[in-house]
């Protein structure tokens, strides 16, 4: 095959063109965070996820030390079990404790996990079931409603009896 | 004519279904001719200099001002939600998803399809085809294969510089003429932009709009009246039929990822 002018041009397309790929792939998908670094795996069971999702973020201390793997319901317990892949270079005592928090008010859930005291760490293949389920909306209302009525109900059964000084107690 | 008569319509149908055939035998030879236009890549890489090189600048520019309004445009809305912050993330994905595979295809159908049809159909109108099978030399794998995979080598690469350069115009916007912090920019564009489910599906994307474009105005110039008005036909045809091809496939692939 003879060399011809239009070579170098075309290597030049070629390469802008894989430099744009590559540049979507690692400034705009940030391949690179994909890391991919040794993990060991371990299960929490939840009493209720919310809105947690696959390759959802572990963080703990705000920092990502690993991602959600699996997510499946466990008809035994009736709780759903989360398999998490942690980094390698990280290690947790045995009681530590994960949280699912919301990222800011309408933000993504992710897993925080918070450090134990325990002398061992947590070794892959374990569970953890010291949890905190995610916060759902409907039962903070309903329990906010609840508190609020039994309230109501109190201050006005005791106004009807008692009128005096109960007004400031609130 | 009435056209509801039975043989009326069984003559349309039986038309079309002939063109059906001819395009998917012409689709089927191109894809057989692979092995011999790879082997004299010369000739790919001649097509992939003429369609790609030369529609790199109306790529670039096009997409350079498709992110900036974008982020304008984007910032207007999301600023009302108090959440201009995510606008990095509103212009990745809007172009790598979307805007990078479909425009890149429909300017890639204007710019490189209708010089692919009119020199086809010139070459046909001038029985420079006709000319090539009298020396027993198959026009389909000699002419039309190279220019087929030149295209479908040139579209993705196009659609990729396309959306990268959106994305940087959506920054000189977003970062440099709103003031939105650049951190948040990319921050949020890292975090949302996943490289499978969304450079992937884009890369698919612009991959079957580079062979449904090329095909389209491959098939429109071998099928051109050998007249100057049946090759200018010919051409508006590619256009049309090719924009409306990429819009309407595009539909389908987006709900079949959608639903992945």
């Amino acid at each position: 095959m003879e060399r011809s002018k239009s070579d170098v041009w075309v290597g030049l397309f070629v390469l802008i063109g894989a430099a744009a790929l590559l540049f979507l792939a690692l400034q705009s998908a940030n391949l690179l965070s994909l890391n991919f670094q040794k993990t060991y795996g371990v299960t929490a069971r939840f009493d209720n996820i919310g809105g947690l999702k696959p390759q959802t973020a572990v963080k703990s201390s705000g920092v990502v030390v690993g991602r959600v793997e699996s997510i499946t319901f466990d008809d035994k317990s009736f709780q759903a079990s989360v398999s998490l892949a942690l980094q390698t270079r990280y290690s947790f005592p045995k009681d530590s404790s994960l949280k699912i928090l919301t990222s800011g008010l309408l933000g993504e859930q992710y897993i925080g996990i918070e450090a134990g005291a325990d002398e061992k760490n947590l070794q892959a293949g374990d569970t953890i079931t010291s949890t905190q389920s995610a916060v759902v909306l409907e039962n903070l209302i309903g329990q906010f409603l609840y508190n609020k009525a039994a309230e109501g109900g109190n201050s006005s059964s005791n106004s009807s009896g008692n009128t005096s000084g109960n007004s400031n107690k609130k | 004519m009435s056209f509801w008569k039975p043989a009326d319509i069984g003559f349309a149908v039986r038309g079309k279904l002939g063109d059906v055939g001819f395009a998917s035998r012409l689709l089927m030879r191109l894809v057989q001719h692979a092995g011999f236009s790879f082997r004299r890549f010369g000739l790919i890489r001649d097509q992939v200099h003429f369609l790609g090189n030369y529609s790199l600048a109306i790529i670039a520019v096009s997409g350079l001002f498709v992110g900036f309004v974008l982020a304008l445009q984007g910032y207007y809305t999301l600023q009302r939600y108090g959440s201009a912050d995510a606008l990095g993330l509103l212009v990745a994905l809007s172009l790598v998803r979307e805007l990078g595979p479909v425009v890149a295809a429909l300017l890639f159908a204007g710019r490189a399809g209708t010089s692919l049809t009119a020199e086809i159909g010139l070459m046909r109108a001038g029985e420079q085809l006709s000319a090539m099978e009298m020396m027993a030399v198959d026009p389909v794998q000699r002419i039309l294969a190279p220019r087929f995979w030149g295209g479908v080598i040139a579209m993705p690469l196009l659609a990729a510089v396309f959306s990268a350069v959106g994305v940087i115009g959506g920054w000189a916007v977003g970062v440099l003429m709103l003031g939105i912090d650049p951190g948040a920019f990319w921050g949020q564009m890292q975090g949302g932009v996943d490289v499978w489910r969304d450079v992937g599906n884009g890369v698919i994307k612009s991959v079957v709009f580079g062979i449904t474009v090329t095909f389209v105005a491959l098939l429109q110039g071998y099928r051109a009246q050998p007249t100057p008005e049946g090759v200018s036909r010919a051409t508006t045809r590619t256009v049309v039929v090719a924009s409306l091809a990429v819009l309407g496939l595009d539909f389908v692939l987006t709900a079949l990822m959608f639903s992945i």
